[in-house]
């Protein structure tokens, strides 16, 4: 069999593993979607009127709705990373993955297995949240090619970021530290253009937020969705995605194969 | 059983040090193909060490081995099609059924659809698991856990089979049905390298044994040899005063006696024979015998015999025994 047919196969059936597992347990899940519902409602409910004044004179609540959403699925998104990582730390301290090392299969689909449970848990959730917003006063004005490339969009940052995670959760000794590593994400889209415009911010803020990776990705977000200016902020998202996804699952992977005796 | 004499096994100088500690020091092995070949020592010993390595779990520091002709470090994803393994620790998906379990190892040994579920339904049957396949294994028992771990170990019908400690831990019926298992699985030509802790284990199903203590090969042969080599077996008898136990010493000259206890200990091998001869001796004597056990030879005293004093040496492996034999 071709590699690539083994790769495929053997990636198949770990994500099948992996999806019985989240379908068995899905507590995990409702947590990590859970988390973004909540941020969203307080910063829509107990926020917004205020934050919503402050984009602009005709500013309001409804229009921090639309604001705040994109932020809120990066933080979807996050949130389930951090379940990755849990999720990976976890199963390494599993007996069968002795076993899967012993075995000639495609020796990395033990982590595209959890990539692609993760992508489409991930996905799942976002769909969710966005059901959440749409009640909330999210008013997207996206035609069906915008809604499309805003769900790739999304896709290529969770796959990036999914591996992020993999790797997190390899290179950590416990699951406390897989749940830990991942927290400072979180705040990633709060230091960007997430819930307030950078243009507000103290300078040395403004240009830390201006330069990460998740305000390119939640302007292009933005503009797909809500009809704003995207500028090159789509180009640089891309690279950013690929350049995180490829680095990280270089770095997944030579942990797992260092990592021999599990 | 093949006839043939084909090496499944080679294994050359064997090294293995966590940091300062050595584990493996020099491992030579040699496993002939459909045969049973034990792995016998302590805790400690190198025994898992030694399963991880030939399973290419991990990488030894030095030594090669081969298995088929395979070479480890350079083909080793040649060898993981020939072998199965079941280790020391429960390798199962905890969170899925036995059946789901079952069904990963056949999906990853691409056996297709069809013949993947008669193969797990055979197996289930045969691990008298049929019953719970639909349980999660967390609500197993752990003989029925170590049953699943074995059954998800042949379902790619491995050549060549790594049983780490297989039956640690099971009751005596089990462990009877394990052994049951593993003499089917060398009647069709399976070769096996078990370890255990139980000399009994190895006597009762391997064609060879060898001894392993702080990471060396101590000793190495058929049980038969090696019985030989082990004294240590002796009879206990118990007497009901003081004159039973006198005169009992005066006839048996070889014995030695336990005055507070009223015991006399007698070199024997334990046999049926051994013991009617001694009998006889008491009785044409006239002395009567309140009880009697027998010791057999068990590990503590290959150990002791093989190696003098074992904890002395346990401390400072590094350090190289004094050449006093
Ligand atoms: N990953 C490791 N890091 C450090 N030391 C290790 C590691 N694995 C094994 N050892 C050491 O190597 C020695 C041999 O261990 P091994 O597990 O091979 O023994 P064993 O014969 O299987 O013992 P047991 O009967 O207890 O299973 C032990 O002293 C153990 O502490
Ligand atoms: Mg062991």
């Amino acid at each position: 069999m071709s590699t690539l047919s083994l790769a495929v196969r053997d990636s198949n059936t770990m994500l099948r593993r992996n999806l019985l597992h989240m379908r068995r347990y899905p507590s995990m899940t409702f947590l990590l979607i859970g988390i973004p519902i909540i941020i969203l409602l307080l910063f829509v409910y107990v926020f917004g009127g205020t934050l919503g004044a402050g984009l602009g004179p005709s500013g309001d609540r409804s229009q921090y709705a639309n604001y705040v959403t994109p932020g809120i699925l990066l933080i979807t998104v996050v949130s389930a990373a951090q379940g990755t990582a849990i999720s990976v730390a976890m199963d390494m301290t599993e007996g069968i993955i002795a076993r899967f090392r012993t075995m000639s299969i495609f020796r990395p689909s033990v982590l595209t297995g959890h990539v692609l449970g993760s992508l489409i848990q991930t996905m799942l959730s976002l769909a969710a949240v966005t059901g959440v917003a749409l009640l909330v006063g999210f008013r997207p004005t996206a035609n069906p090619v915008e809604w499309l490339a805003a769900v790739g969009v999304l896709a290529m940052i969770t796959f990036a970021l999914t591996w992020l995670s993999v790797a997190l959760g390899l290179v950590s000794d416990s699951v406390e530290t897989a749940s830990n590593l991942p927290m400072p994400l979180i705040l990633l889209p709060f230091l960007g253009s997430g819930f307030v415009p950078t243009d507000s911010m103290p300078t040395a803020v403004r240009l830390f937020a201006d330069y990460q990776p998740f305000t390119p990705v939640m302007e292009t977000l933005r503009g797909l969705l809500l009809g704003t200016g995207i500028g090159n902020n789509g180009a640089i998202a891309v690279v950013w995605c690929a350049v995180i996804s490829v680095v990280c699952f270089l770095w997944a992977k030579s942990l797992y194969n260092r990592n021999r005796t599990a | 059983m093949t006839s043939s004499m084909n090496p499944a096994i080679v294994a050359t100088d064997l090294r293995k040090s966590y940091g300062d500690k050595v584990v493996l020091d020099g491992v030579d092995l040699m496993i002939t193909e459909g045969t049973i070949f034990a792995l016998l020592g302590p805790n400690g010993a190198g025994k898992t060490t030694t399963v991880q390595i030939l399973s290419t779990l991990i990488k030894a520091d030095g030594g090669t081995a081969r298995v088929f002709g395979h070479d480890l470090a350079r083909e080793p994803d040649a060898v993981r099609a020939l072998i199965g393994v079941t280790g020391q620790f429960s390798a199962v998906d905890n969170l899925l059924t036995a059946r789901e379990n079952l069904t990963l190892m056949a999906d990853l040994c691409h056996l297709g659809r069809a013949a993947g579920r008669r193969r797990i339904a055979d197996l289930l049957d045969q691990f008298d698991l049929t019953e719970a396949a639909g349980k999660p294994v967390s609500t197993y028992s752990g003989g029925m856990r170590r049953r699943l771990d074995l059954a998800m170990t042949l379902v790619g019908e491995p050549r060549v089979i790594f049983l780490d400690e297989p039956t640690t831990g099971l009751d005596p019926r089990s462990r009877r049905a394990m052994w049951h298992i593993i003499r089917a699985l060398v009647a069709e030509g399976v070769t096996i390298l078990l370890t255990t802790q139980y000399l009994e284990e190895a006597d009762q199903l391997a064609d060879r044994v060898a001894f392993l203590d702080h990471g060396r090969l101590i000793a190495e042969g058929t049980p038969r040899e090696l019985k030989r080599l082990i004294p240590g077996g002796h009879v206990v008898l118990q007497f009901a005063d003081q004159e039973g136990l006198d005169s009992a010493a005066r006839t048996l000259q070889t014995a030695t006696r336990d005055d507070a206890a009223l015991t006399l200990q007698v070199p024997s091998d334990g046999g049926v024979g051994s013991l009617r001869s001694l009998l006889d001796q008491l009785d044409r004597a006239s002395i009567s015998v309140a009880g009697l056990s027998v010791h057999t030879p068990d590990l503590d005293d290959v150990f002791l015999t093989l190696t003098g004093q074992p904890d002395t040496r346990a401390s400072r492996p590094d350090h190289e025994r004094a050449p006093t034999r």
